[in-house]
C-alpha cells in the first residue's frame, strides 16, 4: 500500500507539486494522468526516492521514503520517463548487471531472466547491444530491467509514449498481467493510452489533484452532452432549420447542405433522447435518413475540461 | 563492497566497449615511449627518472579525459535516475566508478613496463627500489588526479565542462609549488604541504614517507566524499 500525504515540491520558485494526497492499495493499477508539466513526473520521482519532497510524506508499506529509502528501493521497480539505458551494453549484460544489483545471482538470476525474456518478448535481441534496438524493444528492455526482481510496486512513467499501436497493446497486456498481484502506477498525458488498462485514475493539473476515482465514478460527476449527426436526403434547408422548433429540447448546432444531402449536427442531454422522434419525423416528412450517429461525451472531454480549465471538483 | 564491485565491473566493461580506453592506452603509451627513449640512451643512466618525471605531466590531460564521463554522462543520458533508484548507496556508485577509472590508468602504466625491460637489458647497477617507488608514486598521483576528475565529472552533465574543470583543478595542485615564491612565509609551509610536487618528489627519489601517503590518502578521500555530496545535492529540499 502506498500513501502520499500533502506532497509539495518546489524547484526554486517553481511550484511543481502543491499538496498532493492519494493512496494506492495492493493489486491496484493506478493511472496518473495530467498534461505535460502538471507534476506527474516530479511526484513519481519523489515516490521512487530520486528526489526529496519540499514537504509532505510518502509511505510505502508503512515505511517512510526518507527514512527507509534503501528498503523501499528494493521493493520498487521503476521505469523513468524517456527510458534511459546504458546503450553501449548488450541486452543480456544489462539485465545481468541490474539483476546482480538486485541481488540475483546464479540460478535465481537465470529464473528471473527467463521470466522477463518471456514476459517482455526479448528473446531475439538478447545479444544485441541496447543502442541498436528499436524504440519498442528499448521500452521493453527498460521494463524488463524494472521487473527483473519481481517488485511489489511498479512505477512506470509514460511507458507507452512514442510506441506504435501494436506495441502499446503488448505493453498494456503485460501491465494488466503484472497488475494482478502488484501495485502498478502508470503515468501518461494521453488518456486513451491508459484508460483501458487502469483500475483507477488520478488526474493532476498544475501540481494539484483535480479528480480521483474509477472511470465510472469520474463520469458520474460529469454529465456531458451527447452529439448526434444526421445525413438526410430529400429535405430542404429551411425544413432542416425548422427542426429547432419541432424538437425544442435539442440544441441544433449546425445545418448544411452538401451535394443535395442535408447534414445536421445537434446535441442533447441524456434524459431527452430524441432519436426515435427524429426518425418518426423523417418518415412523416418523406425524408430518407441515411445516417444517424451519436458521439457520447467522453472521458476525454472530462480530462480536457479538468486539465485546461483547472477543474472544479476533486 | 559487493555493489562497488558490480559498478566497477560495469564501468570497466563500458570503457573497453568504447574506443575511449584503446585511444587512451595507445596515445598514453606513445607519449611515454617517446619521452623515455628520447633521453634514455643519451644520458647514459640506468634509471627511469625521465619516465617518472614526464608521466605526471601527461596525466594532467589524460586523467581528466578518462574521468570526464564517469558521472557527467550518466547525468546527461538520464541513467543516473535509474542508478539512484536502485538499492545502492551513492558512495558505492562513486567508488566503483572511481576504481574503474583508476584501473584504466594503472593498465596504462603497465604498458610502460616495456621500458623497464629495456632498462634491465641495457642498464647496469639498476636501483630496483627506486623503480618500484617511482611506479608507486605514479599510481598514487594517478589515484589523486582520478579522484579530482571524478569530482569534476560530478559537477556538471557536460563532459567537456567536466574535462576543463578537471584539468584546471589538477593543474592547480600540480602548479601550487610554483606559487611558493609569492607566498608570505607563514603560508608557504601550508601551500607547500598542499602541493603534489612536494609529496611526489619524495616518492620518485625512492623514499616512502607516511606524511606523503597521508596527504594523498586524505586528498583522495576528500574529493570522493565531495563527489558523493554532489550526488546528494539533488535530494536537497
Amino acid at each position: 500500500m502506498i500513501r502520499v500525504e500533502n506532497l509539495v515540491k518546489h524547484y526554486g520558485d517553481v511550484k511543481a507539486v502543491r499538496s498532493i494526497n492519494f493512496q494506492v492499495s495492493d493489486g491496484e493499477i493506478l493511472g496518473f494522468l495530467g498534461a505535460n508539466g502538471a507534476g506527474k513526473t516530479t511526484t513519481l520521482k519523489i515516490m521512487t526516492g530520486f528526489l526529496t519532497p519540499t514537504s509532505g510524506n510518502v509511505y510505502i508499506n508503512d515505511m517512510n521514503i526518507l527514512d527507509d529509502s534503501l528498503e523501499i528501493r528494493r521493493q520498487i521497480g521503476y521505469l523513468p520517463e524517456l527510458n534511459p539505458l546504458y546503450t553501449e551494453m548488450k541486452v543480456y549484460d544489462l539485465l545481468e548487471f541490474t539483476g546482480r544489483i538486485r541481488g540475483l545471482e546464479g540460478r535465481a538470476f537465470h529464473q528471473a531472466l527467463s521470466r522477463v525474456i518471456e514476459e517482455c518478448g526479448l528473446k531475439g535481441v538478447l545479444h544485441k547491444s541496447v543502442g541498436q534496438c528499436s524504440k519498442g524493444y528499448k521500452q521493453r528492455i527498460g521494463l524488463a530491467t524494472a521487473i527483473i526482481h519481481d517488485p511489489k510496486i511498479l512505477i512506470l512513467d509514460e511507458p507507452v509514449s512514442g510506441l506504435d499501436p501494436n506495441q502499446i497493446m503488448e505493453i498494456r497486456r503485460l501491465i494488466k498481467r503484472l497488475g494482478k498481484e502488484k501495485i502498478v502506477i502508470i503515468s501518461s498525458h494521453i488518456l486513451q493510452e491508459i484508460e483501458a488498462t487502469v483500475d483507477r485514475m488520478v488526474i493532476i493539473h498544475d501540481g494539484k489533484i483535480v479528480a480521483d476515482g474509477t472511470t465510472n465514478e469520474l463520469m458520474a460527476g460529469f454529465q456531458g452532452q451527447t452529439q448526434l449527426s444526421l445525413s438526410i436526403k430529400g429535405a430542404k434547408e429551411d425544413q432542416l432549420h425548422s427542426l429547432k422548433e419541432v424538437f425544442p429540447d435539442v440544441n441544433v448546432q449546425r445545418v448544411a447542405m452538401e451535394d443535395g444531402l442535408g447534414r445536421v449536427v445537434l446535441e442533447y442531454s441524456h434524459d431527452h433522447d430524441p432519436r426515435e422522434a427524429i426518425f418518426q419525423h423523417a418518415v412523416k416528412s418523406n425524408w430518407i435518413l441515411l445516417e444517424m450517429s451519436t458521439q457520447r461525451a467522453h472521458l476525454e472531454d472530462l480530462f480536457r475540461k479538468l486539465t485546461v480549465e483547472g477543474g472544479a471538483h476533486a | 563492497m559487493r555493489n562497488v564491485k558490480i559498478i566497477y565491473a560495469r564501468e570497466l566493461f563500458s570503457y573497453f566497449s568504447s574506443p575511449m580506453a584503446y585511444i587512451f592506452l595507445v596515445i598514453f603509451s606513445l607519449f611515454n615511449g617517446y619521452f623515455f627513449t628520447n633521453t634514455f640512451f643519451l644520458i647514459n643512466q640506468s634509471d627511469m627518472r625521465a619516465l617518472f618525471n614526464v608521466v605526471p605531466l601527461i596525466y594532467l590531460f589524460f586523467i581528466p579525459a578518462i574521468t570526464m564521463g564517469l558521472i557527467a554522462r550518466e547525468k546527461s543520458s538520464g541513467t543516473i535516475e535509474v542508478m539512484s533508484t536502485l538499492p545502492i548507496m551513492d558512495w558505492e556508485f562513486v567508488l566503483g566508478k572511481y576504481l574503474a577509472a583508476l584501473t584504466l590508468v594503472i593498465v596504462g602504466l603497465g604498458f610502460s613496463l616495456v621500458h623497464f625491460i629495456t632498462l634491465m637489458i641495457a642498464g647496469t647497477n639498476i636501483d630496483y627500489g627506486a623503480v618500484i617507488t617511482g611506479y608507486l608514486g605514479l599510481i598514487i598521483v594517478g589515484a589523486f588526479y582520478a579522484a579530482i576528475g571524478t569530482f569534476a565529472s560530478g559537477v556538471t552533465e557536460n563532459q567537456v565542462v567536466a574535462f576543463i574543470i578537471g584539468v584546471a583543478l589538477v593543474l592547480f595542485f600540480f602548479l601550487m609549488n610554483m606559487l611558493l615564491m609569492f607566498m608570505p612565509t607563514w603560508l608557504s609551509g601550508i601551500v607547500q604541504y598542499m602541493s603534489v610536487d612536494y609529496h611526489l618528489s619524495n616518492l620518485s627519489r625512492g623514499v616512502i614517507d607516511s606524511r606523503n601517503l597521508i596527504y594523498f590518502g586524505t586528498m583522495i578521500w576528500l574529493f570522493l566524499m565531495l563527489t558523493v555530496r554532489l550526488l546528494e545535492m539533488r535530494k536537497w529540499r
